[in-house]
């Protein structure tokens, strides 16, 4: 292995690293950052209007704006109205909860190869709302929204436990292989329960692959309180996570409560990924490629990171899912299928590049 | 214990021994449970003189012509996953290394359904499984060489195209009329109905060329397990038993998958149950293979007799199993 690459650590980084914003030899550089957010907010404006433009029907910009400043009930404002805005809000609300959700787990666990999907919390969520959806025959989101609170927070501690267990410690492949594996379990066990009932499997099949479709208003509005306190208690985690990454005792020594950081970066990934899922079925690789695209540009500092990850991460979604409306028309593709095959081959990449700790 | 013939000298462990005797007994007796048993029932002496040729009629038909060739080939198709299984454990030197979670299923699968799509017949979809399963290996182990395979680099690189593989999969099934994904559907959960003895003699022959194989590699894939460097200096030519054992691995669990569509956790748990049973310090090949069996034939007959008369895909039954002993390891590695 060459030194070149023994340096490029992915996770978190040092703790020079993480104070690099406060060196007085780049000083204007949180100024550069904060307009930076400022232009991914206009990027995301931008790319929402495209989602609410584009589709199996084409809609021009000028119609767009009509449907909202003089609805007058004909077939495009229709659609716009009551199908592509909330799709498109539906789409920011999971992009944001699972990028923030990939960030602050990649820092939790110091592992560049967490990802909400892979570890299998989103497939624990899945099961969850399963369970709810197919046995108990719940049909509110703000009801069946617990249970895949209930199964995230179950797979990850048992994902979490499973990989550390055994003398070696957690490693990123130990993690990411009982993550799989969970998930997998998850998978399966959900998609029996969905086979005894044709209706329920014929309903959740899309949602089963991860897909913005067939949500309406009304599960956005149940869900987006969650996602709302998700967001604001992962932001706040940025300052002790950072401290963190200098590493327990250190932590410790500088006045961070390890395991209340622990627990709550815990309880914020479980509200992320829970209702993440629960509106959108399990996708994976969104939380694991856009912290590290957002880490290259921004450094290692959380306060950064976590909420430009929340950022680009719905952009890409949304991106994605008019890529999977526009290549299939008139029919479309799940955008969790387009996140598939865009994030594998990435993940491919830096699981070759990265000297991820051996087995 | 060590048995020495000339130059050639084979050790066997008594407890390993006894162990074997054991499962294959279990394995019997699993059989002739699901020969016995069901809506019509054979008594154990019309099964033995139907084996024979000698029976009566009905037991002849019903043993011989139904339910003979699916438990053969539960057996053999569960062998193969647990001597897949075992192989790649001891390569990634790690209890969760199975072929269903590094792409090989995933890929056998993305096969499987194409042939499906097209068309095919039940041949096609075994020839569609096993080409799939293979194009998917060689892909992997490409991409993860770099001056020889790590374990670790393997794993990560077959996740990532198991990822790919099960949207692949997904959108496959989407785009699909309704008959084929039903068709599909039905394969994909792995199921033993229906399978004849055109089922059951790909899975013998893989078998018969490829065990005497994988004991011959065993040994020094034993000594991989303890680091590369030991290894050569041992004077074992590592890359070459490596990717003679992921050769191994993969046309078995293609073949197995072929047969039984994709039937998971079987690779995943029948080798770390053998090594449980058995106590040896590493993955068995042979106890994995006899566990495996044992498993896929137990669970199939649970399968079919759980619910009865609803039957239940197999797969359903051994991916209960899968997380058992994910609950399992997680107690046990915990003290």
């Amino acid at each position: 292995m060459r030194p070149a690459e023994e340096t490029a650590v992915p996770v978190a980084g040092t703790g020079e690293e993480a104070g690099a914003a406060r060196d007085p030899g780049r000083r204007g550089r949180p100024a550069v950052l904060a307009t930076g957010l400022v232009v991914g907010m206009a990027v995301l404006a931008l790319v929402a209007m495209a989602s609410v433009a584009l589709g199996a029907r084409g809609v021009s910009f000028g119609t767009v704006i009509d449907a909202f400043l003089a609805p007058d009930g004909s077939n495009d404002h229709t659609v716009i109205r009551e199908l592509r805005v909330p799709r498109t809000l539906l789409g920011i609300g999971v992009g944001a909860t699972l990028g923030l959700a990939g960030a602050l787990m990649q820092s939790l666990t110091r592992n560049p190869l967490a990802d909400p999907g892979l570890l299998g919390v989103n497939e624990g969520a899945a099961l969850g709302v399963t369970l709810a959806l197919g046995l108990f025959g719940l049909s509110d989101p703000a009801v069946y929204v617990w249970f895949a609170f209930g199964g995230a927070a179950l797979t990850s501690v048992a994902v979490y436990a499973l990989a550390s267990s055994g003398r070696s410690g957690s490693s990123p492949v130990r993690l990411t292989l009982a993550g799989v594996a969970f998930g997998m379990v998850c998978t399966a066990i959900a998609s029996a329960i969905l086979r005894m009932d044709a209706q329920t499997f014929d309903r959740m099949r899309f949602w089963l692959t991860g897909s913005l479709a067939g949500q309406t208003a009304d599960t956005l509005v149940r869900l987006a309180p969650f996602m709302a306190a998700g967001l604001v208690l992962g932001l706040m985690l940025a300052r002790p996570l950072n401290t963190l990454a200098l590493g327990d005792d250190a932590g410790k020594a500088l006045g961070v409560g390890v395991n209340r950081t622990r627990i709550l970066t815990g309880v914020a990934v479980t509200l992320l990924c829970g209702a993440a899922t629960a509106a959108a079925g399990p996708l994976w690789f969104v939380g694991l490629i856009v912290p590290h695209a957002v880490r290259a540009v921004v450094g290692p500092d959380q306060r950064w990171v976590l909420p430009y990850s929340a950022l680009a991460a719905p952009v890409l979604l949304l991106a994605a899912d008019v890529a999977g409306r526009l290549i299939a028309r008139p029919g479309e593709v799940q955008v969790g299928i387009v996140w598939a095959v865009i994030g594998a081959p990435i993940f491919i990449m830096l699981a070759r590049r990265r000297r991820v700790a051996a087995l | 214990m060590t048995i020495r013939v000339g130059s050639w000298s084979v050790r066997l462990a008594p407890r390993a021994l006894i162990t074997g005797a054991a499962l294959l007994v279990l394995a019997c007796a699993v059989s002739v449970a699901a020969l016995a048993t069901g809506e019509y029932t054979v008594p154990v002496p019309d099964i033995v003189a139907a084996v024979l040729g000698q029976g009566p009629p009905v037991a002849e038909l019903i043993v011989g012509k139904l339910r003979a060739p699916r438990v053969v080939t539960g057996l053999l198709v569960g062998a193969a996953f647990g001597l897949s299984g075992a192989i790649f454990q001891s390569l990634t030197r790690n209890p969760l290394g199975s072929p269903d979670f590094i792409g090989f299923t995933a890929g056998a699968s993305t096969g499987g359904i194409i042939a499906v799509v097209a068309g095919g017949s039940a041949m096609t979809i075994a020839g569609g499984a096993l080409a799939g399963c293979v194009v998917t290996a060689v892909l992997v182990y490409a991409l993860a060489y770099r001056g020889g395979v790590q374990g670790y680099r393997l794993v990560l690189v077959g996740i990532g195209a198991n990822a790919l593989l099960l949207a692949v999969n997904s959108y496959l099934l989407t785009r699909a009329n309704i008959n084929d994904a039903a068709t599909a559907g039905a394969w994909l959960t792995g199921s033993l109905s229906g399978r004849g003895w055109d089922h059951a003699l790909p899975v013998a022959l893989a078998l018969a060329v490829l065990l005497p194989m994988c004991a011959y590699v065993s040994r020094p894939m034993r000594m991989i397990e303890m680091g590369d460097d030991a290894a050569k200096a041992m004077g074992i030519k590592v890359e070459a038993v490596r990717a003679v054992a992921i050769a191994a691995g993969v046309l078995l669990s293609g073949v197995a998958t072929a047969a039984a569509g994709p039937v998971i956790f079987v690779a995943l748990a029948a080798p770390q149950l053998a090594r449980r049973l058995t106590r040896s310090p590493g993955v068995t090949m042979g106890a994995s293979a006899l566990t495996g069996a044992v498993l896929l034939t137990a669970a199939d007959l649970a399968a079919q007799r759980l619910l009865a008369p609803t039957q239940l895909p197999v797969g359903v039954l051994t991916a209960a199993i899968g997380g058992t002993y994910l609950v399992l390891l997680l107690r046990k590695e915990r003290h």
